[in-house]
C-alpha cells in the first residue's frame, strides 16, 4: 500500500496556546479514515493543516510536517493553490454559493481550466452523480443552490469538492447538522468514493465513525491518543480512554 | 394603573403613522409643485433645443449633455477607485493604525460641505493646474467629492458578504483575486451599485462644487478643456437672478425626472443581480 499522507511530530499552536501535540500518522491511499474525538481535540485543526486552510488563522505556529505525496504540505515555498486543487474540502455546515447549482458545481473546474473552453457538463453531471444528489436536481440546474434542503446543499458542497477530481477528501463533521437520512445518503457516497479516493472524515459521532471508516484515529486535548483499524479500535481498543469515549462515558 | 394596552397601541400606530405621511406629504409637495409649474413648459422642444437670451427663451439641451457628461465622467472615475480602495481595506490588509487612519479620513471627507470641495476645486483644479473652468475640473473635483460614499459602502457590502462564502472558494483553489472578483464582489454588487446610484445622484444635483470648477458656461461642452452648465446650475441661475422663473420649473422638472430614472433603473438593475447570484 502506498501512502498518501504522512505526518510527522506535528504540533500546532495558536497564539501560544497548543491544540497539536507531536502528532505522528500515516494515511495510505483509497482508504477511509475517521478523526474522532470530543470538542477542541485537535481533530479539526489537522484537517485544515492538510488543506493549508490553516493559513488563513492569526497567529499560528506549526512544527513538524506534513508530506502530501512526497512534498511538504507546510513548507512556505508550495503552491497552496495548487495543493487543494488536490484536495476536496467539505465544512461542517453546508455553504452553496449564491448562485445557480451548475455554476456551484463548476466553480473549481473553471479556476482549474482557466485557459481552456471545455464543455464541463459530463463533469458536473458525473459530480452530482458521485454526490448521489444528480437524481434530485438534474431537472433544475439552473435554479438557485440556496433552495435546496440543508442535506441536498451538503451533498451539493460534496459534489463541488469532488468536480476538483481531488485524490484526497477531507469531509470536517460534515453530518453535523443533518438528518438520519441526509447522513445516510452522505455515508453511501463516501462508500463509493473510497475505491478511488483517500477520505479522512472528522466526525464526533462514533457510530458514524464505526459505520464508514476502516482506520480510526482518537484525540483527545490535541493528543492522539489510538490509532488503528477500525474493527479494532471500536472491538477492543488498547486504551481504557478509548473504550470510555466509545462508549459514551465522555465527550 | 395600566392604561389599556389596546388603546395605546392604537393611539401610539396613529402618532407613528403621522409622521410617516407627513413625511411622504411633503415629498409629494414639492414633487407636485414642480410638476405643475414646469409641466406647461417642457416638451420635446425645450429638451432638445439651445437656451437664448440667458435661458429667458428656448431649451436646455446643453445643460441636460453638461449634467450626463459630468456625473458620467466622475462615475467612471470614482467607481474603480472607490470600489478599489475599499477591496484593498477589507479583503487586502489586516486592521491596523493605518487603516483606521485611512478608513477615519475617508469618513470625515464625506462629511465636508460640497462648497469646501468646490473651493478646494477651484485653488487646485482651476487655479494652480490651470484647467480653467472646465469639464475636466468639474470632473475631478466631482470624483473627490463621491469618492467617499462609493468607498464607505462598498465597504460595507463587502464585509456582509459571509467569511464562509470566501473560505470555500479557497478551499476550491481560487486564489484571493479570483475570490475577490468571483464571489465577494458579485455578492457585495447590489450593495455596490447603490452606492454608485446615490453618488450620481450627488453629481447631478450639485451646484457649489459645479459652479466654482467647471463655471456656468450657455454653450455645449465639446472637451474636456470646455466651460459647461449642469442642470442644477441652471436652475439656480435662472431663479436667483430672476431670469425666467417659469423655465426654472420646467428645469428642476427634467431634474426630478431624471433622478427618479436613474432609480427605477438602478432598483431594475439591483433586482436583476439579485436574482441571478441567488
Amino acid at each position: 500500500m502506498e501512502i498518501k499522507i504522512k505526518i510527522d511530530k506535528l504540533s500546532v499552536s495558536f497564539n501560544d496556546k497548543q491544540v497539536l501535540k507531536q502528532i505522528s500518522l500515516d494515511v495510505y491511499s483509497n482508504m477511509t479514515y475517521g478523526f474522532m474525538g470530543p470538542a477542541a481535540s485537535g481533530k479539526s485543526t489537522l484537517i485544515s493543516v492538510i488543506n493549508r486552510m490553516i493559513s488563513f488563522e492569526d497567529g499560528v505556529k506549526t512544527e513538524g510536517s506534513v508530506w502530501l505525496d512526497g512534498t511538504d504540505v507546510l513548507d512556505g515555498e508550495v503552491d497552496e493553490f495548487d495543493l487543494r486543487r488536490r484536495i476536496g474540502t467539505v465544512f461542517a455546515t453546508p455553504i452553496p454559493l449564491p448562485r445557480s447549482i451548475y455554476d456551484n458545481i463548476a466553480y473549481g473546474p473553471r479556476l482549474k481550466k482557466r485557459n481552456e473552453r471545455r464543455n464541463l457538463r459530463p463533469l458536473v453531471a458525473e459530480s452530482l452523480k458521485k454526490a448521489f444528489l444528480w437524481d434530485e436536481v438534474k431537472d433544475r440546474l439552473d435554479t438557485s443552490a440556496l433552495n435546496l434542503s440543508g442535506g441536498q446543499q451538503q451533498r451539493l458542497c460534496l459534489a463541488r469538492a469532488l468536480a476538483l477530481e481531488p485524490e484526497l477528501i477531507l469531509l470536517d463533521e460534515p453530518c453535523s447538522g443533518l438528518d438520519p437520512i441526509s447522513t445516510a445518503k452522505i455515508e453511501e457516497a463516501l462508500a463509493e468514493l473510497k475505491n478511488d479516493h483517500t477520505i479522512i472524515l472528522v466526525s464526533n459521532n462514533t457510530k458514524q465513525i464505526a459505520r464508514a471508516t476502516d482506520y480510526t484515529a482518537f484525540f483527545y486535548l490535541g493528543q492522539l491518543i489510538e490509532f488503528g483499524p477500525t474493527e479494532k479500535l471500536f472491538t477492543n481498543p488498547d486504551k481504557q480512554m478509548t473504550e470510555d469515549y466509545i462508549q459514551g462515558k465522555f465527550g | 394603573m395600566r392604561i389599556n394596552p389596546r388603546f395605546t397601541d392604537k393611539f401610539i400606530r396613529l402618532i407613528l403613522s403621522c409622521g410617516a405621511i407627513f413625511a411622504v406629504s411633503i415629498l409629494v409637495a414639492i414633487i407636485l409643485t414642480i410638476f405643475v409649474k414646469g409641466i406647461v413648459n417642457v416638451n420635446a422642444e425645450f429638451i432638445l433645443s439651445n437656451p437664448e437670451d440667458m435661458g429667458r427663451h428656448g431649451g436646455i439641451f446643453p445643460s441636460i449633455m453638461s449634467t450626463i457628461f459630468l456625473a458620467a465622467l466622475s462615475i467612471l472615475l470614482a467607481t474603480p477607485l472607490g470600489i478599489g480602495t475599499a477591496i484593498f481595506l477589507t479583503e487586502y490588509t489586516r486592521e491596523t493604525t493605518l487603516t483606521r487612519i485611512i478608513r477615519f479620513g475617508i469618513e470625515s471627507l464625506s462629511g465636508i460641505p460640497s462648497i469646501i470641495y468646490g473651493l478646494f476645486g477651484f485653488i487646485f483644479f482651476v487655479i494652480k493646474l490651470g484647467f480653467g473652468w472646465s469639464l475636466l475640473s468639474g470632473t475631478l473635483t466631482m470624483t473627490i467629492m463621491i469618492l467617499p460614499t462609493i468607498i464607505r459602502t462598498s465597504e460595507e457590502a463587502i464585509k456582509a458578504v459571509p467569511n464562509s462564502y470566501r473560505m470555500v472558494s479557497y478551499s476550491l483553489s481560487a486564489s484571493k483575486w479570483e475570490t475577490v472578483t468571483k464571489v465577494v464582489i458579485p455578492s457585495a454588487a447590489p450593495g455596490i451599485l447603490t452606492g454608485i446610484m446615490l453618488s450620481i445622484g450627488r453629481a447631478v444635483e450639485e451646484t457649489a462644487v459645479v459652479i466654482f470648477t467647471m463655471g456656468s458656461a450657455l454653450r455645449l461642452p465639446t472637451s474636456l478643456f470646455d466651460s459647461g452648465r449642469t442642470m442644477a446650475v441652471h436652475f439656480y441661475i435662472l431663479a436667483r437672478e430672476g431670469i425666467s422663473m417659469d423655465k426654472a420649473y420646467a428645469t428642476a422638472l427634467v431634474l426630478i425626472c431624471s433622478i427618479l430614472a436613474i432609480n427605477i433603473l438602478a432598483y431594475y438593475l439591483m433586482n436583476k443581480m439579485i436574482a441571478k447570484y441567488s
